[in-house]
């Protein structure tokens, strides 16, 4: 089971809920999952969400794997001018 | 629109055009002429881009009619470099990293030739008050500065 | 691929010195092309009509005088695009909303700010496109407008969107808002924090929309055939995007379009997103003729995106000792008229310089009747880091304890857990700080009337979508093709540099080049510092692919094995230690015999690159006060910045000194001026007014080094982070200079000499 905390600012999309424990082994299938356990993150989950897979930041990273014991934690894109 | 048949000397070369009576010099430079090294940054003098010389006085050529252009020697960017050796200012602005994006540059070096000319030697605040009327935005001016006095001493021999 | 290259500490030749760059000789002599110096034959010249309103609902456009005037060859309105859906994609700083975009580029139902399109024409002659726009009918019934942020957010407001429901609220709100969206971000017991608190500081401030101010307005020439291909040549910081964004609203193939960027002339965020690039594509397509449109610099400046004005509130507390226990803040920022300001990037900036247990940032995305805003460099960090540092300043002031003293204890570093999300990586803040502290600027002696400040900057850099392709040329010379716009910074040369030294090749042997997007795979926008990070790791892994198939060719023509063969210093050389010895051959040598062995040798990667390193920077600015006019001058200023790894170091200072700059001008002197008609009332370099040569001194730059360990050169990325702290800076020195605290920006004569009056008359406090 990967250890899942959603940052503060996602909240409203989730009913207020900021930490899961799921069994997935992708970004893609972590998405998947919150996708349809929350419909209102699957716009930001399509185009405004950054992952820390044990610290180490991913954008735009639906194959990078998570692993067994990961700590894995979802916040908003960066972006820049 | 009937238009104007004007007659000029452009980097030393003799030029026939016809323009439109409220056609700028810098218009004719560009869309007439096709010398496009001279820019268009804000067409109210405001930002020196389309800096060049008239009769060897410094111009903004948005501010110029085409038609004023009769008679007049003009020169531009494009006649800065002689041949395959460069101005010094040129070679300077390379060297010191003077340029990024490019757009103020040659109204820059155009203004900046025109600076030395009159004062061969300028102090640090004379070449900044001397190019006060070229905006850049991508530099801070720094390395424009440096090149202009590296330049500056290069060209009396310094 | 998702792609992540680790940082290896090698000896270098060529990284860290200093040649003259590939677009130089062409920029100095106006050889150069950029977007409004192309011309094709038999163009039309292209112009926009614009709103003369702030709100106004579009009754009804009547093109038939326009479209009857000889020499005009096509119009459009918003009859001539199709209605998008709320649908968002990713354009350099937040998301976009097709549905906004489409709206931008031409008004449908309403005209949102003075200067929105609301019709374009193409005609034979400039002189003939501005007659026909005078013939151009526009029924408006003009509505009440609303400018100022916080006047924006009051429930009786005048509302720009009817269907806009504030985001991010729970429970969903059953009324319409000119507040799009409002984030949350927090971490730990706000108010238990602050009831340890031994002091605290709670303020507010103010901030103008400043413009990017580029030099080059936005221009394009667009050229349609009659089977649905287009080509178009425009300015932009991604060429790749303004395709997807241009096929989008005007509902094409991606295929179809093939977009050159061309030189461009400044961008800093304010080019990332398409404005007449659409127009001149549908009029191309209406009149069959190629259609030129370039911007006014007054269109720039009403139409164009500045960055968010904003309202802003710091409340921080601290020890006695001079421990951040806990800190709130509130930002309030003008998205113009859609929504997507750069608010969400600001909030995480707002206190990532600092370790703080409890921390809650809140931040509302606000519409209002000004042009949409765009990014501009660090956009939004500029802003919320003037309050920061400045309620920083006051507390170590009120303790009395050196500013930068302070900053150190509670300076963030590896390991430090952020509010935002991740915990940060190997940084160089603290090697910033101790920089700055031992710097002769920052213990040189004072005169009357000036004062010192300090303030610092935290930008998160990113990576992104990524393509290159090296062929290396039957001489052995070197073409490399980049999708990453260079947008000024110098970034051609430092991949020249990086894929020198890979290959063991000189500079100059290596021509670096923009690919158009039918060269290469996608690339996004140049923006968020990435250029030389994302398109540096992209062009070292082409020369890797390369340098391993010239391996092979070279085992093959050898007939040894792949092993046998490492590449050194531009040669294929028998391995140390290998059995089968051979004569090397040199790039040029197998180059050369490339075509009648199997073929000439490329590499080429398509990456989505991870693992940008945050950057940090320290900033000391030394000011002199004019108490008869309220004048500020910048007497002496020093950036100390972590960069990560200077590939070419001249062009990482004038990124510092570029950024630097512009930061100046946004605190002493630019600001848009509107009238109580919701009019611009300065689109114009004579009233807005960005620095010029004489009103700032030599920038001193101090490059620190703390490689990103997600870099093969350790690259962190180095163009925005300097614009954040030089507002708060400035700010500072004046309170050190004279004892007031100014919060509002920009800090102009009148504002300072008021400021001063007040302070005389005993009524303001440092």
């Amino acid at each position: 089971m990967a250890r899942i905390s959603l940052s503060n600012e996602l909240k409203p999309y989730t009913g207020g809920e900021t930490r899961l424990a799921l069994e997935v082994t992708s970004v893609r299938q972590l998405f998947e999952v919150l996708g349809e356990q929350y419909p209102d993150l699957r716009p930001y989950l399509e185009a405004g969400i950054a992952v820390a897979i044990d610290g180490e930041i991913y954008q735009d990273a639906l194959l990078q794997p998570i692993g067994g014991g990961s700590e894995v934690l979802l916040f908003t894109k960066i972006a820049g001018g | 629109m009937a238009k104007n048949r004007v007659s000029a000397t452009v980097n030393g070369d003799a030029v026939e055009f016809l323009c439109e009576t409220q056609q700028t010099l810098l218009d004719v430079l560009r869309d007439e002429l096709r010398l496009t090294g001279t820019k268009e940054g804000c067409g109210t003098g405001d930002c020196g881009a389309c800096s060049v010389t008239v009769d060897g006085r410094l111009m903004c050529s948005c501010l110029m009619l085409g038609v004023e252009a009769q008679g007049k020697s003009i020169k531009t960017i494009e006649g800065m470099a002689n041949g395959e050796a460069l101005h010094p200012l040129q070679r300077k602005f390379l060297e010191h990293a003077a340029l990024q994006c490019g757009v103020c540059t040659p109204g820059m070096l155009i203004a900046a030739r025109s600076l030395l000319e009159r004062n061969p030697d300028p102090t640090e605040q004379e070449v900044r008050y001397g190019l006060a009327g070229n905006l850049c935005r991508c530099t801070g001016y720094h390395k424009i500065v440096e090149a202009v006095l590296d330049a500056a001493r290069e060209m009396r021999g310094a | 691929m998702s792609t992540m290259v680790k940082y290896e500490e090698k000896p270098l030749k060529i990284v860290g010195t200093r040649p003259i760059r590939p677009d130089g000789v062409d920029k100095v002599t106006g050889r150069a092309r950029f977007a409004a110096d192309y011309s094709l034959p038999g163009q039309l010249i292209g112009k926009v009509l614009r709103s003369p309103h702030a709100h106004a609902r579009i009754k009804s456009v009547d093109t038939t005088a326009a479209q009857s005037l000889p020499g005009v060859k096509a119009v459009v309105t918003r009859d001539d695009f199709a209605d998008m859906p709320s649908e968002f994609a990713a354009a350099g700083e937040l998301t976009i909303n097709f549905r906004d975009v489409t709206r931008n580029m031409m008004a449908r139902e309403k005209v949102l700010y003075d200067g929105h399109p609301v019709a374009a024409v193409a005609a034979i002659s400039e002189s003939i496109a501005r007659e026909a726009l005078k013939l151009i009918k526009v029924e408006y019934e003009v509505l009440p407008h609303v400018i100022d942020v916080v006047e924006a957010m009051k429930p009786d407001a005048p509302l720009l969107h009817e269907e806009q429901f504030t985001d991010g609220v729970t429970p969903k709100p059953d009324k319409p808002s000119n507040i799009a969206k409002r984030l949350v971000f927090a971490r730990g017991d706000l108010e238990a924090g602050f009831k340890q608190a031994d002091i605290v500081v709670e303020r507010e401030f103010n901030t103008k929309p400043v413009h990017q101010g580029y030099i080059e307005p936005q221009a394009c020439l667009a050229s349609a055939s009659e089977d649905g291909q287009v080509e178009l040549w425009t300015g932009t910081q991604g060429h790749f995007v303004f395709r997807a964004q241009c096929a989008k609203v005007l509902q094409m193939d991606v295929g179809k379009l093939r977009v050159v960027p061309t030189e461009l002339g400044g961008g800093f965020g304010g080019k990332n997103n398409i404005y007449t690039e659409p127009l001149a594509i549908a009029l191309s397509r209406k009149s069959h003729r190629p259609v030129k449109m370039v911007m006014t610099r007054e269109e720039v400046f009403r139409a164009t995106g500045p960055t968010s004005g904003a309202n802003v509130k710091v409340k921080i507390g601290c020890t006695k000792d001079g421990r951040i226990i806990a800190a709130e803040a509130e930002l309030n920022f003008q998205a113009g008229a859609f929504a997507g300001s750069s608010v969400g990037m600001a909030c995480p900036c707002t206190f990532t310089r600092y370790d703080i247990d409890n921390v809650k940032v809140v931040g509302h995305d606000v519409t209002v009747n000004r042009p949409k805003v765009a990014a501009y460099r660090a956009p939004g960090a500029p802003i919320i880091v003037f309050g920061v540092e400045s309620v920083i300043d006051e507390l170590a002031k009120t303790l009395g304890i050196d500013p930068i003293e302070f900053r150190l204890k509670n300076a963030a570093k590896e390991g430090t857990q952020t509010y935002y999300g991740p915990k940060l990586g190997p940084i160089g803040y603290i090697e910033t700080l101790n920089k700055a502290k031992a710097h002769p600027h920052y213990s040189a002696p004072l005169g009357l009337n000036q004062g010192r400040g300090i303030a610092t900057g935290f930008w998160f850099n990113i990576g992104m979508e990524t393509s290159s392709r090296l062929n290396v040329n039957e001489d052995g010379t070197v073409t490399l093709i980049m999708g990453t716009v260079d947008v000024a910074g110098g970034s051609r040369a430092s991949m020249a540099m990086m894929v020198a030294e890979e290959l063991g090749i000189a500079y100059d042997r290596v021509r670096p080049v923009i690919g158009d997007t039918t060269t290469l795979g996608f690339n996004f926008i140049t923006a968020g510092s990435r250029g030389t990070f994302a398109g540096g790791m992209a062009a070292v892994l082409s020369a890797r692919q390369a340098i391993e198939r010239l391996r092979q060719r070279v085992a093959q023509i050898r007939e040894v094995a792949l092993e046998d063969v490492l590449w050194k210093d531009g040669s294929a050389v028998p391995a140390p230690g290998s059995a089968k010895q051979f004569t090397p051959m040199s790039l040029v040598e197998i180059a050369r015999m490339a075509g009648k062995t199997g073929g000439s040798i490329s590499g080429q990667s398509e990456i989505n690159a991870q693992g940008a390193g945050p950057g940090f920077c320290t900033h000391i600015v030394d000011v002199e006060v004019d108490k008869q006019t309220g004048a500020v001058k910048i007497l002496r200023y020093t950036i100390v910045q972590d960069v990560g790894k200077a590939i070419h170091p001249a062009y990482v200072e004038g990124q510092m000194q570029g950024a630097a700059v512009q930061g100046i001008g946004w605190s002493l002197n630019e600001e848009y001026f509107y009238g109580a008609d919701g009019v611009l009332q300065n689109p114009g370099f004579l009233d807005y007014r960005v620095p010029v040569a004489s009103d700032v001194p030599y920038i001193d730059t101090v490059i620190v080094e703390v490689p990103n360990p997600n870099h093969p050169y350790g690259v962190r990325g180095c163009g925005e982070v300097s614009i954040i702290p030089p507002i708060a800076a400035i700010s500072n020195a004046i309170n050190n200079a004279m004892g007031v605290r100014l919060r509002s920006q920009p800090m102009s004569p009148p504002v300072v000499l008021k400021a001063l009056g007040e302070a005389a008359g005993g009524k303001s406090k440092g």
